[in-house]
């Protein structure tokens, strides 16, 4: 399988390119091409959700996306939230409400609630469990999610959010109609 | 104050077994049996060893000279069986591995994989536990014709009968619960480093059990121990089916030494939904005889259960049977007792401890006799279970199986869900409720957790290795910092926080000051690992003794650079400080340089250093709680739904709160799964049905209600803080009260529902039942 794209990929900011198959999913391009292994992959199906950054200011898992489907995008990971080591406001929100145990999933739902928050910034309570169950965790039971998102919701994202990640990248900049995709739901009346 | 775990996971800086990089790796990919059941005729690997990028591929010939992998227990009703590393003449389940293709890429090894050619001949699968036990069945194993592979009459009692049969009330029923499968968000990894200069092995695991790991597969390799170092990284989750060793965990070190290259294998999420270890598929047939007053005078069980195909080592397949036997009578005070247990060979995945380990069925089972005893008698099911609770006065209490309960708040933890419902309001409620057609439910569950199990209670189990004890060793260095260096294996649990927590206490310094190292056999004591909720009473333990010794030593430097006597100093703020004086002070910073770097200040013959080291081999110790919720099934759908989750639990003095309830919310989450959502299906030719996260259904936030926990706290006088474990309770105690609110919902209808999961067609079709027989909802 010799068919290589060569990408041009802007992650956290910062543009690189990549010679990549056709078949490498966007996931295994952060993690194994870029190095930015806080991505992390939980089932290579798009339901866990582990591995959802934002493409363009939307989350996607990047599982599901090729590599060459991203070629002169955007993408932010969870490496891009910290502004200069200190956590932004849902990062200490995770950590104070204990919303992760074992934090393999917690790179998903930091990402996913990122994108929630800045299309949605004061969500209702119902409107960030739907968020959330986008996504599976199996340490924490869930609440202490909720409760982190709700607790940055009400001390304000902008706050902490870490602008680095959506500035100098001349496109995909916030979209305020965008919102928190479907696309993973899961069948069985769940 | 937040965990020091946190700061890595939130912003990117964990490192799992796959975000590991080293130069020239390889990848490695399984060719696995497609067949429950089959001989395997011939295995052709020329077109997978041509496949651009494949550097190997090894099948069974290729390890001939290996130890074989036989899991052992020393009881003469046990049968061991060997398990293949890789298939040789049969598969005995899907997903059994057959051959390993390593490559360049993952990729091609994928490819490679599906190009080896396998010739089977299929062979008649033993699907169930019924195909398994039928006359002429198969069998799985040669030797075991009878597909048990144990058959234990745990404890007899030749009265029992005698009394059931002459009891006010006797109660029969059949419980079961479904097979389920752990689902860590981290599915397994590998990554071996075969140094052939230095004749040594490096293996990065994903596991809860780094030194077990080690022996085993040093053992199985014939290589010294010391030849081999086993690291846990960051570990993504385990419940228990990371504390077992797995095939690939050998095999990806054989790969390694096969072409001299480091090798990584990282299972995907299908490997870890069909070949991985799976759990919990029991049946229980028990027949209890109840006084008019709902008190159980005895109780008679056959325990069935389905552990797969092979053995798990170290724990073996008796772990579950074992474990239901000794442990079923739980917090009641019933006297007379038989069980009769069974592990029964069937071609599945192999089962190994899931997080509760039986305890969620066999509270399962005396919870649903306790409530059906309440049905039969026209009692609350709250007041049966208070007559059959160990009293307060009577611990520390025998049960009818042996079993030393030490002191809890049973009766109390009972009493206070009672009340955080509002039992008699409810009632009235669910009057109403029924009026209109509705269905609401109100359930509990009362169960003791027994933790921190020691060597002795793993001797009794008769384990080939005794986990037990552990090692914790602490050193102070030169700058004043603190290294806690311990034999288990946090992967979630928090322990780097509070073990360091402990230590600090005993130590007078800011948990920051130390430091906690765990998971790497060159660097950690030899420690049993993670699992069984022992880490805070074991670890807990040895630490805080090794740091009570340290506290000693510091006193003890602090005395000569002082001048003063030991038994006049006391540990403040990071210094060793002469007791009311508090100018007179050495700070620990200052001990370590010159316990170090200075050693001519100290006395002659004294030794440079400040360390420490001890162990804790603790007898045991119950946690105890109890859960209790309120649901509302709808007619229409049969779904259930939660109105209120309560738990009540008392794991002795709480290190950390936040941690504890944290461990308590995922805890229930996973019951919930089990006793609502999850099941591994087969079908009737032992197919896999649910191998994605589409089929095999972990709930969502949607779905996982909030908990409303209250603590309670009878220190522990078998742990060194007071601490007891707590990390399975939540998983135990959830299935029995979602099914005993389900029940309770639906006790008016003469329904009764004695199988997890309950889902919502078995729902429907028993309300559907009960209204041809005309029963108004």
């Amino acid at each position: 399988m010799n068919d290589v794209h060569l990408i041009t990929i802007t992650v956290n900011g910062q543009p690189s390119e990549v010679a990549v198959e056709a078949r490498r999913t966007l996931a295994d391009v952060l993690r194994h091409d870029l190095g930015y292994t806080g991505t992390h992959v939980g089932c290579e199906h798009g339901i866990c959700g582990a591995c959802t950054v934002i493409l363009d200011g939307a989350p996607v898992r990047s599982c599901l996306i090729f590599g060459v489907q991203a070629d002169d995008a955007s993408v932010e990971t969870v490496e891009g939230l910290a502004g200069d080591g200190d956590l932004n406001t849902l990062q200490e929100s995770f950590s104070e409400q204990h919303a992760l145990q074992c934090g393999f999933c917690t790179p998903g739902f930091l990402m996913l609630a990122t994108a929630l928050l800045r299309a949605n910034p004061d969500p209702t309570d119902e409107e960030i469990r739907e968020a959330v169950a986008s996504n599976l965790c199996r340490c924490t039971g869930y609440e202490p999610i909720l409760a982190a998102i709700r607790q940055t919701a009400d001390r304000g994202l902008a706050s902490g959010d870490d602008e680095a990640g959506r500035e100098g990248n001349g496109r995909g900049t916030r979209d305020p109609h965008v919102s928190v995709p479907r696309e993973a739901e899961q069948p069985g009346g769940q | 104050m937040s965990r020091v775990e946190d700061h890595r996971h939130l912003t990117g800086g964990a490192s799992f077994v796959d975000d590991i990089a080293v130069p020239g790796l390889r990848y490695l990919a399984f060719t696995r049996s497609p067949y429950a059941a089959a001989r395997i005729e011939s295995i052709d690997t020329d077109e997978a060893g041509s496949t651009p990028g494949v550097d190997a591929v090894l099948t069974a010939g290729d390890l001939s000279e290996l130890e074989r992998f036989i899991p052992l227990l020393n009881r003469p009703d046990f049968v061991p069986v060997e398990t293949p590393l890789l298939a040789r003449d049969r598969v005995r389940h899907v997903g059994e591995p057959v051959a390993m293709v390593v490559a360049r890429t993952p990729h091609a090894a994928e490819d490679g994989a599906e190009r080896v050619r396998v010739s089977y001949e299929r062979l008649d699968p033993v699907a169930s536990m019924d195909a398994a036990m039928a006359h002429h069945s198969p069998a799985v194993h040669d030797d075991a014709p009878d597909n048990l592979l144990l058959d234990a009459l745990f404890q007899d009692d030749p009265e029992i009968d005698g009394v059931i049969d002459g009891a006010d009330l006797i109660v029969e029923a059949t419980l079961e619960s479904a097979r389920v499968t752990a689902v860590p968000m981290e599915a397994r990894a590998c990554l071996a480093e075969w140094h052939g200069r230095t004749r040594r092995c490096t293996l990065h695991t994903s596991t809860q059990i780094p030194h077990i790991v080690r022996t085993s597969v040093a053992g199985l390799l014939a290589i010294p121990e010391h030849r081999l170092r086993v690291i846990a990284p960051d570990v993504g989750g385990g419940f228990g089916q990371k504390c077992v060793v797995a095939r690939e965990e050998v095999l990806t070190c054989i790969a390694s030494r096969a072409i001299g290259q480091p090798v990584k294998w990282t299972a995907d999420r299908q490997e870890n939904l069909v070949a991985d270890f799976q759990g919990h598929q029991q049946r229980y047939e028990v027949r209890a005889g109840f006084t008019g007053e709902g008190v159980m005078l005895a109780l008679d069980a056959l325990v069935w259960t389905d552990v797969g195909a092979y053995s798990c080592h170290p724990f073996t397949c008796g772990v579950e049977p074992l474990m239901a036997a000794a442990e079923m009578p739980g917090p009641y005070t019933v006297r007379h007792y038989r069980c009769r247990t069974r592990a029964v060979a069937t071609h599945k995945t192999p089962m190994a401890p899931y997080r509760g380990v039986a305890r969620p069925q066999i509270v399962l089972v005396m919870e649903r006799l306790m409530q059906k005893a309440a049905l039969r008698l026209g009692l609350e099911q709250s007041e049966v279970r208070a007559r059959n609770l160990i009293p307060e006065r009577a611990f520390p209490y025998t049960t009818a199986a042996g079993l030393r309960i030490d002191k809890g708040s049973y009766g109390e933890s009972l009493a206070r869900c009672v009340e955080a419902l509002d039992l008699r309001a409810f009632r009235e409620r669910q009057r109403a409720a029924r009026e209109e057609g509705r269905l609401i439910g109100l359930g509990f569950s009362c169960f003791g957790e027994r933790t921190g199990y020691g060597t002795e209670a793993f001797e009794q189990r008769k384990m080939a290795m005794t986990p037990g004890y552990d090692i914790a060793r602490l050193a102070l260095d030169p700058t004043g910092g603190i290294t806690l260096n311990v034999g288990t294996a946090s992967h979630g649990q928090s322990h780097e926080t509070t073990l360091a927590q402990i230590a600090a206490e005993a130590l007078a310094v800011h948990p920051a000051t130390i430091d906690v190292r765990q998971g790497d056999t060159d660097q950690s004591p030899y420690g049993w690992g993670t699992f069984a909720s022992r880490s805070m009473v074991v670890s807990g333990g040895a630490t805080r003794r090794a740091s009570l010794l340290l506290a000693d030593r510091l006193k003890h430097l602090g005395s000569h650079l002082l001048e003063a006597a030991p038994e006049d100093l006391e540990l403040r703020d990071g210094a060793v400080v002469v007791r009311g004086s508090p100018e007179q002070s050495v700070s620990f910073k200052d001990i370590g340089r010159i316990a170090y770097l200075e050693v001519h200040r100290l006395p002659a013959g004294e030794e440079p250093g400040v360390e420490a080291r001890a162990v804790f081999d603790p007898p045991g110790t119950f946690s105890n709680a109890t859960h209790g919720c309120i649901v509302e099934i709808d007619p229409d759908t049969g779904a259930v739904g939660f109105d209120r989750y309560v738990v009540v639990e008392d794991c002795g003095v709480m290190i950390n709160p936040m941690v504890v309830e944290g461990q308590v919310r995922g805890g229930v989450a996973q019951g919930i799964a089990a006793a609502l959502y999850e099941q591994v299906v087969y079908s009737d030719d032992g197919q896999p049905l649910t191998t994605s996260l589409m089929d095999y259904l972990v709930p969502t936030a949607s779905e996982i209600p909030q908990v409303e926990i209250f603590h309670l706290e009878t220190p522990s006088e078998h742990s060194e803080t007071g601490a007891k474990g707590m990390g399975e309770g939540g998983t135990m105690g959830a299935p029995a009260c979602v099914a005993s609110a389900v029940n309770d919902a639906l006790a008016h209808l003469d329904i009764e529902l004695d199988s997890l999961p309950i889902l919502p067609e078995q729902v429907l079709v028993a309300i559907k039942r009960a209204r041809t027989q005309r029963k108004p909802l």
